[in-house]
């Protein structure tokens, strides 16, 4: 019984749990700011601004599911370098990419 | 950060893990990190024409059901979550709790098809397909490339739910276990990438 309990604390009350849950407030964010309540209140905002923090938080998200869910964490050095520099890399061309159209 | 308390937790394991380790086979990760390498390019391609026909781009993106878009989204989110606790009660000999955690974070992936079922249809319903015009090529071709990802992480799930059964982790399981863990949540970061670009993207 006292094992069971253990593991379901080493389970629930964890690093992965509280990242599970930022992930899907940040979802929701994105979520609100092109549909809900939100996209009223910030509707005098370019709509690039609004897209391009809306990338941000994404590649934010891809970055905590490497680091917390892929344990990349916890990788060797040249692993973790490899996935920072996609997430980053690809942010950034992503933005670039995306502005460029907007100019 | 909780960091260091993770930590202390790890120490405390029966199985614990080296400090520094790649999970799964070293191989997996020249698959993974080469998967997503090629979704990248599909990113910049799809801006790339998006700009060229700009009009098309917004007024058929306006015809996407956002809801299914968030809901599959929180359906991956929450799949990867319980299937990296999976891994953390296989660490500690939980076989009974990993495979029940195994089979919820599979659930999430099959309710992601059926969203994903439902959607398609209602486009082809509606009479939009591949072929109506470059937006839903893309559409089609992108989400229908991520749902062929979807079908064979499934696949890779449904065997590790079958390995939790011979209630053994020795190395060899490590490797599966970890590997296959580590390809389903790049699904999900996929998809947390492509929920933008096709659905939000103003």
């Amino acid at each position: 019984m006292r094992a069971a309990t253990s593991l379901t604390r080493h389970l629930l009350l964890s690093r992965e749990t509280a990242i599970w849950l930022l992930l899907v407030l940040l979802t929701c964010v994105s979520w609100w700011l092109v549909e809900g309540a939100g996209a009223e209140s910030i509707r005098h905002l370019p709509p690039a601004w609004i897209t391009s923090a809306i990338f941000i938080m994404a590649f934010i998200k891809v970055r905590m599911v490497i680091l917390d869910f892929m344990e990349i964490r916890h990788a060797p050095l040249l692993l973790r370098l490899l996935l920072e520099i996609w997430v980053v890399g690809v942010c950034s061309a992503v933005l670039a990419m995306y502005m460029s159209g907007t100019a | 950060m909780s960091n260091s308390s993770t930590l202390a937790l790890n120490t405390n394991a029966p199985a614990p893990v080296a400090a520094k380790h790649i999970p799964g086979e070293a191989g997996i990760w020249i698959f993974i990190v080469g998967d997503m390498v090629i979704f990248s390019l599909f990113f910049l391609v799809f801006l790339h024409h998006r700009q060229q026909d700009l009009a098309t781009f917004m007024h058929s993106q306006l015809t996407l059901n956002l809801h299914y878009g968030v809901l599959n989204t929180l359906l991956l989110l929450t799949s990867s979550w319980l299937v990296v606790s999976a891994l953390k009660a296989m660490r500690r000999h939980a076989f009974h709790t990993a495979r029940r955690l195994l089979v919820l974070g599979a659930l999430c992936g099959v309710g992601f098809g059926a969203v994903k079922i439902i959607e398609y249809s209602e486009k082809i319903r509606a009479g939009i397909n591949l072929a109506t015009n470059e937006f839903y090529m893309f559409y089609f071709m992108y989400t229908g490339i991520h749902f062929g990802h979807v079908l064979i992480g499934l696949g890779v799930l449904t065997f590790l739910i079958f390995k939790t059964r011979e209630q053994t982790y020795s190395a060899g399981d490590r490797m599966a276990f970890e590997g296959g863990a580590a390809f389903w949540h790049m699904v999900d970061l996929l998809w947390i990438v492509l929920f933008p670009l096709l659905y939000l993207v103003k």
